[in-house]
């Protein structure tokens, strides 16, 4: 079960494109990760020789537990996910509040919340760390998801 | 990796943190969360207590308020001059500075942190981000951009280090972004996603993209240390030439500077994302 879904995830991050930022205009460097640093900061962080997108060798115990989130208020209603984890990795996402006030939150979220759910379980593969832009009800979704993660110690 | 992590509910909506080794001495992000809520007290059009609101209705001036009002009312004035007028607290008519407010206070949150010792972090503010460092060493942070048009699936995923991240788009009910040169809500793109230095400016630059509409791309270009990615509404997508294309099956991306071969590869990438 496990092996499958990472073999979706790979599909799904193989898709994605990767565009790199540099606060410093272009530098010889031709790999994936942006690796340039800005001096304001005093980061002395080494330059990278290249950007890994395989797993990162997680320690874990072999349990699966199940870990619910904050409920959050959205501006269209409130939003509350529950997680599963099986050796600290997730396994599965499930919706337990979302906003249904009107027939066009049940479109949206009919259509966006199974698209969240595999979203999560790809980030955590294709190592997304945020998400920028995020609608109102996917907010609610990841920030509850987030305290879940938060709960569970991950 | 260890981290810290919190999600504080505030400005209707949720700040999360992300720390990462080295941690800031105790108690900054007590702090921090308490900047937010100050912030939103102060500046809040919906609470009719803040100086923001009290302003609004001519109940006080500019210096019966916080000093941090000023400070806003006159970076958006020069945030209008540096839009051409698609940025402005006054787009819809009645004092509204929230279009650069949480840019502004996640930036400050950020540099709070930052001067607290934390040098690997990021806060993200209802999909606006200020990142420091990265996530663990040798790794950049990597941005999932949400796509418009396809509610939560990601369009393209920006990896860098010291950036801040601010999306303007289509919220799920339409479009809620005016055009202060027209008083209608801007209808040009799906959504565009500024990437630079400064959250402050990214967010606000962010938004004048959305109103500018096509002519977004190129006012970008010729901005230096910003970038942006765009996603027009037939779901075709661009990008500025600084923010380089890095296919995750071809490791060594030089190619990726060409703006055609940019673009050609995140269509690729959408209509496959489309079939999948």
């Amino acid at each position: 079960m496990k092996r499958a879904i990472l073999a979706i995830v790979g599909t799904v991050a193989g898709l994605v494109l990767l565009l790199s930022f540099k606060t410093h205009s272009a530098s010889s460097s031709g790999t994936a990760a942006g690796t340039g640093t800005t001096g304001s900061g005093g980061d002395s962080a080494a330059p990278a020789p290249s950007a890994g997108t395989t797993g990162t060798g997680k320690t874990a115990t072999s349990t699966t537990r199940t870990v619910t989130g904050s409920t959050i208020d959205t501006r269209w209603g409130p939003v509350q996910v529950r997680v599963t984890l099986k050796s600290g990795k997730i396994t599965k996402v499930e919706t337990v509040q979302v906003p249904d006030g009107n027939p066009r939150d049940r479109e949206i979220n009919t259509f966006a919340v199974p698209q969240l759910n595999q979203e999560t379980l790809s980030a955590q593969s294709a190592q997304i760390d945020t998400v920028s832009g995020a609608t109102y009800t996917s907010e609610g979704y990841i920030q509850s998801l987030q305290s879940a993660l938060d709960k569970a110690g991950k | 990796m260890t981290a810290q992590r919190h999600a504080e509910p505030c400005m209707g909506t949720v700040f999360s943190f992300d720390l990462r080794e080295p941690y800031p001495r105790a108690g900054v992000l007590d702090e921090v969360i308490a900047w937010l809520h100050w912030v939103d007290a102060t500046f809040s059009t919906y609470r009719p207590d803040s100086d923001v609101s009290r302003l609004a209705r001519g109940e006080v001036d500019v210096g019966d308020c916080a000093p941090e009002v000023g400070e806003v009312l006159a970076l958006c004035e020069r945030l209008g001059d540096a839009t051409r007028g698609c940025f402005s607290a006054y787009a819809d008519g009645t004092l509204d500075p929230s279009g650069v407010v949480k840019g502004w206070a996640i930036e400050r949150a950020g540099g709070m942190l930052r001067a607290a010792g934390s040098l690997n972090h990021h806060v993200n503010g209802g999909g606006d981000i200020q990142l420091a460092g990265g996530p663990e060493p040798g790794r950049p942070w990597r941005v999932g951009i949400a796509h418009p048009l396809r509610p939560g699936t990601v369009a393209t995923v920006v990896a860098g280090r010291d950036m801040a991240v601010a999306t303007s788009g289509t919220a799920e009910r339409g479009a809620h972004i005016i055009d202060p040169r027209t008083g209608r809500p801007a209808d040009g793109l799906a959504g565009v996603t500024v990437v630079g230095p400064s959250l402050t400016l990214a967010d606000a630059y962010a938004t004048a993209a959305f109103v500018m509409g096509e002519d977004a791309r190129d006012w970008i270009d010729a901005l230096p240390g910003y970038e942006a990615y765009g996603i027009e509404l037939d779901g075709r997508t661009w990008a500025t030439a600084g923010l380089r294309s890095d296919d995750p099956g071809q490791p060594s991306a030089r190619s990726g500077r060409s703006t055609m071969s940019t673009r050609s590869a995140m269509e690729a990438a959408t209509r496959c994302g489309r079939n999948g």
